[in-house]
């Protein structure tokens, strides 16, 4: 049984079709590249995933159960931690408080265990612990908005390991980065790779993308056109036109 | 000993605050726009006035009734409202609280135009409650409503509110049942102003539809704004700035809500956080006297 199965997934805004009949699995403690051109429909694929949107067909599962239909607090409850292309940390929050929103998913559920008192020895060790694996620690008290990007980036990945994820979806994270940043950043995804969480890792840069994954799958309009390791996509002559066009 | 005209104002004014702070929790803490809160006011208010005038019910139970049945409806209208956001839920809160006025302007059964009379101050030990009194009680019941505030604000519901007034699709993914803990807002502050509505009705004993329309909705939310939205006691400073200020001076009473505008515009082009928000100019003002202070010295 796969982490998470897509099957046949498809979606429509009006008469656009931004998926059509999607199908690959993902399974845990694996990074799997999503490619494609721009308008491929990556982000949307996340966005059915997180329940941000519903599909217009298929199925979507997580270890072998339906989250079609769920709503995106119930699906991140299930364990599916996303970050998202333009990040969107809380700006007016500091960074422990940031990480505490998530660590709250396990109270949120209940009123009544939501009227305690949020701030206690216990979890903001925890939340502290987190704060330090994602290299946050000199920033734990200062607003998200003053972070550079790299940080908030690194922020939302500390959120979104708060949920005690099995599957994480990571949207572009190297986009805006510089190299170094970059490259501390994957090297953090592989230690979050190494805790048997499966990622699913949208990414434009092709050096990060074939460096870190043993499987890609590739997206244009919408459709998948070529699925395998990265050696198989960099040779795939649909790859290529999708990406430079045909040959005339 | 206290004048009748000077209790009458700080009872007026602890009811603003109250007010203000209820629609704090909604507009400050949760982040969802509300310009239609007088109808929870007045809800408070009917609910408590017929109560005790045309059913009998005591003060002490109409009044929690009132609270009751202000968070019912808060909550009832909050489900749909809340699953639209910002302009749109400022009209559809907008257009709540016509419909609220117009129901007890032409149903007969809430008094028409005339209103209701024939409401008292509570009784106690015998005897009819005293303006002070009735003063004292108000204060004691708004500093516990301030101690609940200060225990959600340090809470995960705190928490869940302020994210999702941060950014809604990132609390979503982050756990929170965003809906949810809108409603949960929506129906404390609504109880709350419907609480404030009891007291409301029970000191001045005579209430008009007039007294909730959307005016008074622009006055709460004007309260807010100045004092400063989010923060625990902006709204109470904001009541009492603005409470105070049409009895310092009766052509302010006039102008009243021409003043307020003009109040409103400049705090949103000066200080959008309030009085007591962040970025306030109050600090900065009493460093600098406290500065010119020890320079005198």
């Amino acid at each position: 049984m796969s982490l998470l199965e897509v099957k046949d997934l498809s979606k429509e805004f009006g008469g656009l079709r931004a998926l059509d009949r999607v199908s690959f699995a993902a399974e845990e403690g694996e990074i799997l590249g999503i490619i494609g051109p721009n308008g491929a429909g990556k982000t949307t694929l996340f966005n059915l995933v997180s329940g941000v949107y519903p599909p217009s067909s298929g199925e979507l599962s997580l270890q072998g159960e339906s989250i079609l239909r769920l709503k995106p607090h119930q699906i991140s409850r299930l364990g599916i931690g996303r970050t998202f292309q333009i990040v969107r940390p809380f700006q007016n929050l500091d960074v422990e408080t940031n990480v505490l929103v998530a660590y709250g998913h396990r109270y949120y559920p209940s009123l009544w265990k939501s009227g305690a008192p949020f701030r206690q020895p216990g979890i903001l060790r925890e939340v502290q612990a987190l704060v330090e694996r994602t290299g946050l620690q000199p920033y734990t008290k200062q607003l998200a908005r003053n972070l550079p990007l790299g940080f908030k980036k690194r922020l939302e990945i500390a959120r979104a390991l708060a949920l005690q994820p099995r599957l994480l979806l990571l949207d572009e994270p190297s986009a805006g980065l510089r190299f170094e940043e970059s490259t501390q950043l994957m090297e953090l995804i592989r230690q979050v790779r190494d805790q048997a969480i499966g990622i699913l890792l949208i990414e434009h840069n092709m050096q990060v993308v074939m460096d870190l994954c043993k499987r890609i799958v590739v997206l244009d309009h919408g459709s998948k056109i070529a699925e395998g390791s990265p050696e198989e996509i960099r040779s795939n002559s649909l790859v290529i036109q999708a990406y430079l066009g045909k040959e005339t | 000993m206290i004048s009748g005209y000077l209790i009458t104002i700080c009872i007026t004014i602890v009811i603003y605050a109250m007010l203000a702070h209820s629609l704090n929790i909604i507009t400050g803490h949760a982040g969802q726009i509300s310009l239609g809160h007088a109808s929870f006011f007045g809800i408070g208010a009917y609910t408590s006035a017929m109560l005790y005038a045309e059913a009998g019910f005591v003060f002490w139970i109409s009044v929690p009734l009132a609270a009751v049945a202000a968070g019912v409806v808060g909550a009832l209208l909050g489900i749909p409202c809340l699953r639209v956001r910002d302009d749109f839920l400022a009209i559809t809160t907008m257009g709540i609280n016509f419909v609220v006025e117009a129901l007890f302007l032409y149903l007969p059964f809430f008094g028409g135009a005339m209103g209701i009379g024939g409401i008292n101050l509570p009784r106690w030990f015998g005897r009819e409650m005293t303006k002070p009194e009735y003063f004292v009680v108000i204060l004691v019941v708004f500093s516990l409503l301030l101690l609940l505030d200060r225990r959600m604000g340090r809470s995960w519901i705190g928490l869940a509110w302020a994210s999702i007034r941060e950014d809604e699709q990132a609390a979503g993914a982050m756990g929170v049942d965003v809906v949810r803990f809108k409603v949960v807002a929506f129906i404390l502050g609504s109880a709350i102003a419907g609480l404030a509505g009891g007291f409301y009705a029970h000191f001045l004993t005579f209430i008009m539809p007039q007294n909730f329309g959307f005016g008074q909705s622009i006055v709460i939310l004007s309260m807010v704004v100045f004092g400063g939205i989010g923060t625990r006691w902006g709204p109470i400073v904001g009541a009492i700035v603005l409470g105070v200020l049409p009895e310092v001076s009766r052509p302010i009473m006039e102008y009243r809500t021409l003043i307020y505008g003009i109040l409103l515009l400049g705090m949103m082009r000066f200080q959008p956080g309030g009085l007591l928000g962040p970025e306030s100019i109050l600090p900065r003002i009493l460093r600098r006297s406290v500065h010119t202070l020890r320079g005198q010295r």
